[in-house]
This record gives C-alpha cells, sequence and structure tokens, in this order.
C-alpha cells in the first residue's frame, strides 16, 4: 500500500474519532439548526426565507469544530516530527491529512445539510444543489481551516485562535455558496455563484498545503 | 547507504540564546556515540538539527553516501522523548501505520513486534500501555522500517533494566551491519561507544 493511501486511512479513522468527529459536528450542526427556528420565530414563511442561508452558515461553523485537533494532536505527541521526515512532501502529507478531514467530517456534514435546511422550511428542490454546495464548500472550509490549524500550533486555545484566523477566509465560499442557493430559490440563474464556490475550493486545495507545510516546519523549528 | 555522519562546526540558536556552537563529530558505519550534557544545553536540538527540523546557525551536517535531504526523508530514524503514538489507536494499528510511512513491510513489522515482544499488547489502546511498553512499541519502529542512522533522545529512560539489555543487544545488531548510532542520554549506553559532552 503505498504512504499516501494507508496516512489517508489513519487520517480518515483519526478525524472520525477526533474530538467525537463526524457524530458531534453533525449534532452540533443539527443544534445550531434547530436554536434558529427559537430565535427567528416559528412563522413558515419567514423561516423558509432565511432556511438555505441559515443551513449555509450553520454548516461553515460546524466545519470548524474538529478542526482545532487536526495538526496539534500530531505536534503534541511528536508524530508530525516523524510525519514530515518523508519522501512524501510535507505540502501533499498537509494535503492528505485535510482530505482525511474531509471525508471523516466534510461528507456527513454535507448529507446533513439537506436534511437541515428542508427542516427549516426550504424547498425539497433546492436538496441537490445545497448537497454539493456543502461537498465543495466543505472541501473548501477544510483546506482553508488546516492554515488556521498550522498557524495556531504550539498556542494556547489554539481552536479560538484558528477560528479567528480561519473565519474571514471562510467569507467567500458562504458568499459564493448562499448567492448561489439563493439564486436557484428564486428561480435564477444560479451557475456563476456555484462556479466561484468551485474555483474558491479548488484554489484553496492548491494552495492551502503550501501555507500549512510552511506553518508546520516553522512551528516544528 | 548512509556511510558515515560528519558534523562540521555546527551552532544552534533557539529563541536568540546560543545553544552550543563550534560542534564537530565524525562517526563511521558501525560506530555509536552518546551525546552527553546537562538539562537544556541542547542534545535534543542537536538530534533535530541533524534531522533537519532545526535550522543550523553555522556549520554543516554532511552524510556519506548519500544526498542529505534523500537522507532525512528516508535514511534516519528520530526516535524522541515523545513516542509519536495515538492514545486511542491499537498498537497494532500504530505499528503498522508507522512501518508502512517509513517504508518497511508487514512482514517487518510482524517481526519487529515479535523482537521487543509486543504479541500481547499489539490489540490493547496504546492508552492501556505502561510508558515502558509504550517505548517498545515506539523502539519496534526502527527495526519495523530499518534505516541506517538511529537519532535516539532518551531511548532507555523508561525502559526496566532486563529491556535495556536487550535494546543494547539490538543496537549492537545495528551497529554490526553498518548503522550509525547518535544518542543524547545520562545514564551509559550499554554498548561501546564514543562519547562527545555539549558544554552549556
Amino acid at each position: 500500500m503505498s504512504r499516501f493511501a494507508v496516512l489517508l486511512a489513519r487520517e480518515t479513522a483519526l478525524a472520525w474519532g477526533r474530538g467525537g468527529g463526524a457524530l458531534v459536528s453533525v449534532g452540533f450542526y443539527a443544534g445550531v439548526a434547530t436554536l434558529l427556528p427559537l430565535a427567528i420565530g416559528p412563522q413558515a414563511e419567514r423561516l423558509a426565507a432565511v432556511a438555505s442561508g441559515a443551513a449555509w452558515v450553520a454548516l461553515a461553523l460546524a466545519s470548524l469544530l474538529s478542526l482545532e485537533r487536526l495538526f496539534e494532536r500530531d505536534y503534541e505527541d511528536g508524530a508530525l516530527d516523524l510525519l514530515t521526515l518523508s519522501p512524501l512532501p510535507l505540502e501533499l502529507t498537509c494535503a492528505i491529512k485535510c482530505l482525511g478531514q474531509w471525508i471523516a467530517t466534510g461528507a456527513p456534514l454535507a448529507l446533513a445539510a439537506p436534511v437541515a435546511a428542508i427542516a427549516l422550511g426550504a424547498s425539497p428542490a433546492l436538496a441537490p444543489l445545497i448537497f454539493a454546495c456543502a461537498l465543495a464548500g466543505g472541501l473548501a472550509f477544510a483546506f482553508v481551516g488546516g492554515i488556521g490549524a498550522a498557524l495556531s500550533l504550539g498556542a494556547r486555545r489554539g481552536g479560538l485562535l484558528t477560528a479567528v484566523i480561519v473565519l474571514p477566509l471562510f467569507a467567500p465560499p458562504v458568499i459564493f455558496g448562499g448567492g448561489a442557493l439563493d439564486a436557484f430559490a428564486g428561480g435564477l440563474p444560479w451557475h456563476a455563484g456555484f462556479a466561484l464556490l468551485g474555483a474558491y475550493a479548488a484554489a484553496s486545495v492548491a494552495l492551502g498545503p503550501l501555507a500549512m507545510a510552511a506553518a508546520c516546519r516553522n512551528a516544528l523549528s | 547507504m548512509i556511510n558515515t555522519l560528519d558534523l562540521r562546526g555546527i551552532g544552534v540558536s533557539r529563541g536568540g540564546r546560543r545553544l552550543f556552537s563550534d560542534l564537530s563529530l565524525t562517526l563511521a558505519a558501525g560506530q555509536a556515540c552518546a551525546l552527553t550534557g546537562a538539562n537544556g544545553t541542547g542534545k535534543t536540538t542537536l538530534l533535530r538539527a541533524i534531522a533537519g527540523l532545526v535550522a543550523l546557525d553555522a556549520g554543516e551536517v554532511a552524510l556519506g553516501g548519500a544526498e542529505i535531504d534523500e537522507a532525512r526523508a528516508g535514511g534516519l530514524h528520530l526516535l524522541g522523548h515523545l513516542d509519536g503514538l495515538k492514545p486511542a489507536r491499537t498498537a497494532r494499528e500504530e505499528l503498522s501505520f508507522w512501518s508502512l510511512w517509513q517504508g518497511g513491510s508487514a512482514e517487518q513489522a510482524r517481526g519487529a513486534a515479535a523482537a521487543l515482544e509486543l504479541g500481547a499488547l499489539l490489540d490493547l489502546e496504546v492508552r492501556r500501555l505502561s510508558a515502558g511498553q509504550r517505548r517498545r512499541l515506539a523502539l519496534a519502529r526502527l527495526l519495523a522500517a530499518p534505516r541506517p542512522l538511529w537519532l535516539l533522545d532518551e531511548p532507555l529512560s523508561p525502559l526496566d533494566t532486563g529491556w535495556r539489555t536487550r535494546f543494547g543487544a539490538m543496537m549492537q545488531t545495528h551497529l554490526d551491519g553498518g548503522g550509525i548510532i547518535l544518542a543524547a542520554v545520562h545514564d551509559p549506553l550499554p554498548i561501546a561507544a564514543v562519547s562527545l559532552e555539549i558544554a552549556g
């Protein structure tokens, strides 16, 4: 088995268990989605108007949850040293870690997103697009989030620092995805927003690992 | 195959403080060196600098028989005082992951587990192991993926006397096979070794 495959298997397994992993992320997501009607009010038409946007923002927050430990655990127990001393470039190693994070928490969240949106009153016709946006957005959240997680290595309360670093970088995918969903619901062309979301995800997959590897090297030295 | 380790006048600082400078050492295949010095003099930092994790201020690390980057990627084992093991995973999962990651085979991992008598422990989660057992699991990595240069940071500390002797025999086997060992220690190594003291 190649290094790529063994590392991906390990990272997915670790992310699945990290801080409760997928179940806690999905549970948190369901919790936020349930709190919204309590604050906004139970009128169906008001809720339906914000349903897809609210489900989308909650998704961004839920994907922050397990990011904190993405690099920190390997950093604290010395595993990051050994992951660095490998023929595989550290950039690729970081990318595989984020990919594992996406498989273990991004994908379950993407499955939960349409359910949450429909529960809030969004049209079921939106479900496929919400799923697609959550999948592409989740990729961006994992790879951009990885930058924050790597930058906050060694800091006290690294999770909070990660959130502060990462939330502004979550703004573009939230805008693009929210725009696409809004346009689709209003019967307008939605492809542009979705394409921009995809472009942002692709850019973060391409560039994020460079930043993560640099931040990890800096933390280790 | 790495056949010499050559430190030429190296110096390292941490946080603006010079830890050591002008440190030189040459080890040929089959030689071991015990690195001594008081706490905080930079033994761990020196090992990490040789592995390329910490930048040098001065001097150079040269390895005979291999490009330095290549050697760092696949020619050396760095065994820190941290074990790099995940508490929630089983010993078997950890050993087989690290063995494959470091270029060993499943068969070598089984051989390493047998040599360190990990058989009965393999199905336990790492959190259930004692400090000495965890260290044995970490030491198994050295055998599970053979690499010529061993950089060991306090390899003996949590081991009982019986295992110290047996690990000494493993180090001797490694040296007899042309390996090189640089170990930071407080107690004497159980093998013949030159010694290098880092002065504060």
